[in-house]
């Protein structure tokens, strides 16, 4: 396993617990921040290498920063939509070629529920999930043929930094149980899954809103 | 475990180009595996994110000397290519596989042996001399007078110490391309083993079919099968029996269904019953009607058993199968293999076809052979029981490492390096790792039969 993210410290520690708990050298990591798209190609094939193959590709860096209903901040929001969006593409294009090539291989990517909504609350957040699943499924479309599976999980409110001391959170499960459904979901290679499932039936509703009435709702 | 590798094929045509990658992949930090036909059952040609040096491109026969019986080929020159080049002027292998499709360089690196090892050794005792391609590129030619320590390792060496580039090979005289065989019965493992022991002094090949399935007094069955090459005065028309074209093994199985497509007709049968009743079909029909039977039989259709069935290989899919043979001093061999039975009936993974063979030790220092014989029991892989399937593979290997026994990389997938590593007690790991180093230093040449059985 390569675990892949910014916070050096961080990634010694998960790597460490990781080998430790199998007793073997499993896992390793590389530092590296998503935003940095150049040397992406040259990172993922050593990784790849350095695996001595790969099964499933998982992209789940995300921010999401607290904007106020009247700020309109286009460094927060560029940023959100270099790590959400630019970021995943830059990684996934390489994984699904490389699957594609080899015919099997899974890709996960994490959007979000804010993702199906054009939300007054967050704008730039919903564009860069909505944008996330566009592009899975385009590249699913692409590849699918080829026996390679991409699953786009959209998660409610997961308990992480990034949702504390928000406001009118509900439903919210803690982040080993989101990561446990959204690998059962990888696992049996469903095209789209909402984690936890219910959110499902809610976002069924919120999608079917006309835009005339979402408009006026304060969401 | 599965896991979805990538790697880089190239074929090269000259020797010239095979330097020419390996210093491209010593840039890369690639590892590099040399690959034949692909025959082996492990992974003997597979390096994960590696570069496949396939070599079935080089398959010339650079020189032949039909006066002498000597050859010179390139490493990608099949056993079929061999023969049909030498029969005609009365000159046949003296060892060959039990299919005509592997390479001669994938013979050597894995010192392959056939059905007369007892008498004649393995191909490498016929091997005259090579040339060895060395990761840094320097090109050396040996032989048992110029480099012994070398040219003894570098054959069963698994493609680790270099790649062969040339092999001369001294073939072996025949008046005939025809062979008189006869099939004896036995009924239990240890019959099998005396009656195979007592025809290896009369016949040149002598092989044993085991029914794996039934126990108790039964276990062990088999059919044994013997034959020699016809003298000159036995054939009527040697000129016709050793013309290839009459070598070739029929086109359809019964008269009438087309032997490509058999494997098709075979699939329905491969699980545990039908195997059974396809065994226990075949010990009756040799064991009533054909015990002692003496026939003649063309040299390719006695040797070529596995080619009966083109692609039989994938009666076992989805999961596919592993090999397993093991090495056992005679003394010992009655007990070991009974007890090897035993485990497959007691944990419900019988073989599906069983192969006993006699062996002579050789001077290889990485040799499979040992005063003794050999079992081969094939497995089907089925999806939820692999790790079942690897436990038991070293529950069979313990017995045998006790009993001074050895393994035979060519058919190797599941082998537990620890295993492989113990059944050799004179350091002759240690030896070959040393040359590795040598020659080798980057550990450029992997595989990854040799990452598992050598260790770090």
């Amino acid at each position: 396993m390569a675990l892949v993210a910014r916070r050096r410290e961080e990634l010694e520690r998960v790597t460490s617990a990781i080998n430790a708990e199998t007793g073997e050298d499993r896992a390793f990591f590389r530092a590296h921040d998503v935003r940095e798209t150049g040397g992406v190609p040259e990172l993922f094939q050593g990784i790849a290498r350095d695996l001595g193959g790969l099964d499933l590709v998982v992209y789940a860096a995300g921010v999401m920063y607290p904007v106020a209903f009247d700020e309109f901040s286009p460094d927060k929001d560029m940023d959100m939509l270099d790590v959400n969006l630019r970021g995943a593409v830059a990684w996934l294009d390489p994984a699904a070629e490389r699957f594609s090539r080899l015919g099997r291989g899974t890709i996960v990517g994490v959007g979000s529920v804010a993702g199906d909504r054009g939300r007054s609350g967050n704008p730039a957040y919903c564009t860069s999930k909505a944008g996330l699943h566009a592009y899975l499924e385009a590249i699913r479309n692409r590849v699918a043929r080829d026996g390679v599976r991409v699953v786009t999980v959209k998660p409610g409110f997961v308990d992480t930094p990034m949702t504390r001391g928000l406001d009118g959170l509900f439903w919210l499960i803690s982040a080993d149980r989101a990561a446990e459904i959204i690998l059962r979901k990888a696992e049996r290679g469903v095209r789209c899954a909402y984690v936890p499932a219910r959110w499902r039936w809610v976002m069924l509703v919120i999608r079917s809103i006309p835009s005339s009435i979402f408009r006026r709702l304060k969401v | 475990m599965a896991v979805g590798a990538a790697g880089y094929r190239y074929r090269p045509e000259t020797v010239d180009r095979i330097s020419e990658i390996l210093g491209a992949a010593r840039t890369a930090g690639v590892p590099v595996v040399a690959r034949g036909s692909g025959c082996s059952y492990g992974d003997a040609a597979l390096i994960p994110e590696g570069l496949v040096l396939d070599l079935s491109k080089m398959r010339r026969v650079a020189a032949w000397d039909p006066a002498d019986g000597i050859v010179d080929v390139e490493p990608g020159v099949t056993v079929e290519q061999l023969w049909r080049h030498t029969l005609g002027d009365g000159w046949w292998p003296p060892v060959v596989t039990g299919t005509m499709e592997p390479s001669i360089g994938g013979c050597l690196s894995m010192n392959v042996h056939g059905k007369n090892n007892w008498v004649r050794g393995t191909m490498g005792d016929h091997c005259l001399e090579l040339d060895l391609l060395t990761p840094d590129g320097g090109l050396r030619t040996l032989s048992r007078e110029t480099e012994p320590e070398l040219f003894h390792a570098v054959i069963g060496g698994f493609g680790q110490l270099g790649l062969v580039t040339r092999a001369r090979l001294q073939l072996k005289r025949v008046h005939s391309g025809l062979t008189e065989a006869k099939a004896v019965a036995a009924p239990d493992l240890g019959s099998l083993l005396q009656r195979l022991d007592d025809a290896k002094n009369d016949w040149e090949y002598v092989v044993g079919w085991v029914d794996a399935f039934p126990g108790g007094g039964k276990l062990g069955r088999g059919l044994l099968h013997f034959a020699r090459h016809l003298e000159a005065d036995e054939d009527p028309d040697p000129a016709a029996s050793l013309n290839p074209a009459n070598q070739d093994l029929p086109g359809t199985i019964f008269g009438v269904v087309p032997k490509t497509q058999m494997w098709r007709m075979l699939k329905p049968f491969t699980n545990n019953p039908g195997m059974r009743a396809i065994n226990l079909a075949k010990y009756l029909h040799g064991s009533v009607f054909a015990d002692g039977a003496v026939y003649r039989q063309s040299l390719a259709a006695f040797s070529f058993l596995l080619d009966y069935v083109p692609d039989w290989k994938k009666i076992y899919l989805p999961g596919g199968l592993i090999q397993h043979q093991s090495f056992v001093p005679a003394s010992e061999a009655e007990r070991v293999f009974s007890r090897q039975l035993e485990i497959c009936r007691r944990r419900g993974m019988p073989s599906y076809l069983g192969v006993l063979k006699r062996h002579r030790p050789d001077d290889f220092l990485l040799t499979h052979a040992v005063d003794g014989f050999s079992l081969a029991l094939d497995f089907p892989v089925v999806e939820g029981r692999r790790d079942e399937l690897w436990a038991m593979v070293r529950e069979l290997a313990e017995p045998v490492v006790a009993a001074g026994g050895r393994f035979y990389p060519a058919k190797d997938a599941a082998l537990p390096g620890e295993l492989y590593r113990a059944s050799f007690r004179n350091g002759e790991i240690e030896a070959f790792r040393g040359l590795k180093r040598r020659l080798d230093p980057d550990g450029l040449l992997r595989s990854s039969l040799a990452t598992r059985l050598l260790g770090d």
